[in-house]
């Protein structure tokens, strides 16, 4: 049907407009690409050839080498964070800060939606409350109380901190209650406790949202700089993100800068998050756009 | 709540106890700290501090170099967020356009979300660098030597430039899904009415985008103001000197940097207050999107 309509309309202008919402979107993709196909074209050459010449249209054969120098030799004074150890740190920050976040706000959403709790809607507030403030306006106190409690360059006071925000919680929320309540009465008839319908019924029916939130999670994890900035300052604790400032600073201070070496780890520290989010793009598309309702 | 909700006592508190003492200890605590000590002076040698009151808010209001931030925080958002939702607003109505490449498109525009904004800023830092930077010699070759992180005009071109395309992706992944929720009778009606597609554009897509806009619209001035500290971390190299810096950044250098507690966290409350209004004006909103449409 929508096809007909589309016909009558002059066919010579519809053929040129094509022509031109094509270029715009091939210079937008080029303005998206271009960037990283510089980081890729220089972790195949030399750095001598990088600075000498600039990216080229050619592909070298250093890959393996640059590739090498990123996950295995370290910068900085303990020789801790090689790449290898880096990704390591921001694997584990990612997947800890997705799975705490889906956890803890699936648990909490659980408890306001089926529960009658005398002080519900004072948690509610208080919950929501954090939907408010981002990290970034509290960031000193929070480091001076992740120092009074002794969670300086530990994962726990990597992650937790970031996850005192109730995203997750608020999206689970919405959608237990978009979630028929027949079930909930079916189940009890059932002779279902709340244990048993929370895990054999309403897991279950939100693996797709879970999947969502935790694609959304995970990239915003890895993500992380500010947090992990201050709350690591020990070398082996660095995430990849965390890392690149140190990359940057070592790009300055030497006569032959490693940019090998140091856009090989940019590459890696962006390779796995957008990886996800191409590979799972339609629930990654689903679960954001649909948050915020 | 749900009407056959269960009404087991503990478990509610039990499934509610992570979050709440998460929030308490890493949002709450922190949030309060930062109000408290925003109204103390401490000591710079970290021997205990005093009551000021409103000393510190005063210094603030009288500070040149504080309205020099906040004039540079203002017009460094109002350009981000007005470039990365226009050019993001282009993009996904040409690509909502076509038929042929369009999931293409659609991958090549929008994964760049998963690019963190340091690393954003990192590949920034190499397009534009002196010796071999290719958008430098881009920028040389119409006359324009570009000096970054010496030259405070060309270092915020930089920090916008780099916030603009990390933003992008963000916001056309929500255009898109705007316009692809715009039912297919409207748009028939609409190219039964008006010839030209600018018309259409203008009179019917334009006007039933809009509460997408108005929710992009925070979501880009919050984006501007604190995610984009990885960016601006990065561009200026750790070293603020004479470069430009938003006022999140100034939290942090005078907070971490400088170590004045009492001025930093006053800011933290100021940017608190900003955060606040801007949330509660994005959640009138949604809720209005929900009422109307």
């Amino acid at each position: 049907m929508t096809e007909t309509t589309h016909i009558p309309v002059a066919k010579r202008r519809l053929k040129w407009g094509r022509v031109l919402d094509h270029s715009i979107l091939i210079l937008g993709a080029q303005f998206m690409l271009v960037p990283l196909l510089m980081v890729l074209q220089t972790t195949t050459t030399t750095d001598l050839e990088t600075i000498r010449n600039g990216p080229e249209f050619i592909i070298g054969d250093q890959l393996d080498d640059n590739f090498r120098a990123a996950m295995f030799t370290a910068s900085g004074f303990s020789g801790e964070n090689t790449g290898l150890r880096m990704l390591a740190n921001s694997m584990i920050l990612g997947i800890g800060f997705a799975l705490g976040k889906i956890v803890i706000g699936m648990m909490a959403a659980y408890a306001l939606v089926y529960f009658r709790l005398r002080f519900a809607t004072f948690a509610f507030w208080l919950i929501f409350t954090t939907l408010l403030l981002p990290l970034e306006v509290r960031i000193l106190p929070s480091y001076e109380i992740a120092q009074r409690l002794g969670l300086l360059n530990t994962y726990t006071g990597l992650i937790l901190p970031l996850i005192a925000s109730a995203t997750a919680t608020f999206f689970f929320r919405q959608f237990f209650r978009s979630v028929p309540e027949e079930l909930v009465e079916a189940a009890r008839i059932d002779g279902a406790g709340p244990v048993k319908f929370f895990i054999d019924i309403l897991v279950p029916l939100s693996q797709t949202m879970i999947a969502a939130m935790f694609i959304i999670m995970f990239v915003f994890g890895w993500n992380q700089y500010l947090w992990p900035t201050m709350v690591t300052t020990d070398e082996g604790m660095y995430t990849l993100v965390r890392g690149i400032k140190q990359l940057t600073q070592d790009l300055e201070g030497t006569s032959i800068p490693e940019y090998g070496r140091a856009n090989m780890l940019a590459l890696i520290a962006i390779l796995p998050p957008v990886l996800v989010v191409i590979i799972f793009q339609s629930w990654f598309v689903k679960g954001l756009t649909e948050s915020d309702k | 709540m749900k009407r056959a909700g269960f009404t087991t006592r503990w478990l509610p508190i039990l499934l509610l106890l992570p979050q709440l003492v998460i929030i308490a200890v890493f949002f709450y605590w922190p949030a309060a700290h930062a109000v408290q000590s925003s109204f103390y002076l401490e000591d710079p040698f970290g021997f205990g501090s005093s009551f000021v009151g409103f000393d510190n808010y005063t210094h603030l209001a009288q500070s040149s170099e504080y309205a020099r931030i906040a004039k540079f925080t203002l017009l460094f958002t109002i350009l981000v967020t007005f470039f990365s939702l226009a050019l993001a607003l282009v993009l996904a109505v040409k690509a909502d356009n076509v038929i042929r490449g369009a999931k293409t498109y659609r991958t090549l525009l929008m994964w760049v979300y998963a690019v963190a904004p340091p690393v954003a800023g990192f590949i920034g830092l190499l397009m534009l660098n002196q010796t071999w930077g290719p958008l430098a010699e881009l920028a040389k070759s119409v006359g324009w030597d570009f000096k970054l992180g010496v030259n405070f005009a060309d270092t915020a071109a930089a920090m916008v430039l780099v916030s603009v395309w990390k933003q992008v992706p963000v916001n056309f992944i929500f255009f898109l899904s705007g316009l692809q929720s715009i039912p297919k009778s409207v748009r028939e009606a609409a190219l039964i009415d008006a010839k030209s597609s600018f018309r259409r554009f203008w009179d019917v897509t334009f006007p039933l985008l809009a509460p997408t806009g108005f929710f992009l619209l925070v979501i880009n001035i919050t984006y501007a103001l604190f995610d984009t500290f990885g960016v601006v971390d990065v561009l200026v190299k750790g070293e603020p000197g004479n470069n430009p810096m938003t006022l999140v950044y100034k939290v942090y250098v005078d907070g971490f940097r400088g170590n004045d507690i009492g001025g930093s966290s006053a800011q933290s409350v100021i940017l608190m207050v900003l955060v606040l209004a801007l949330t509660i004006f994005q959640f009138r909103l949604i809720e209005r999107r929900i009422h109307y449409t």
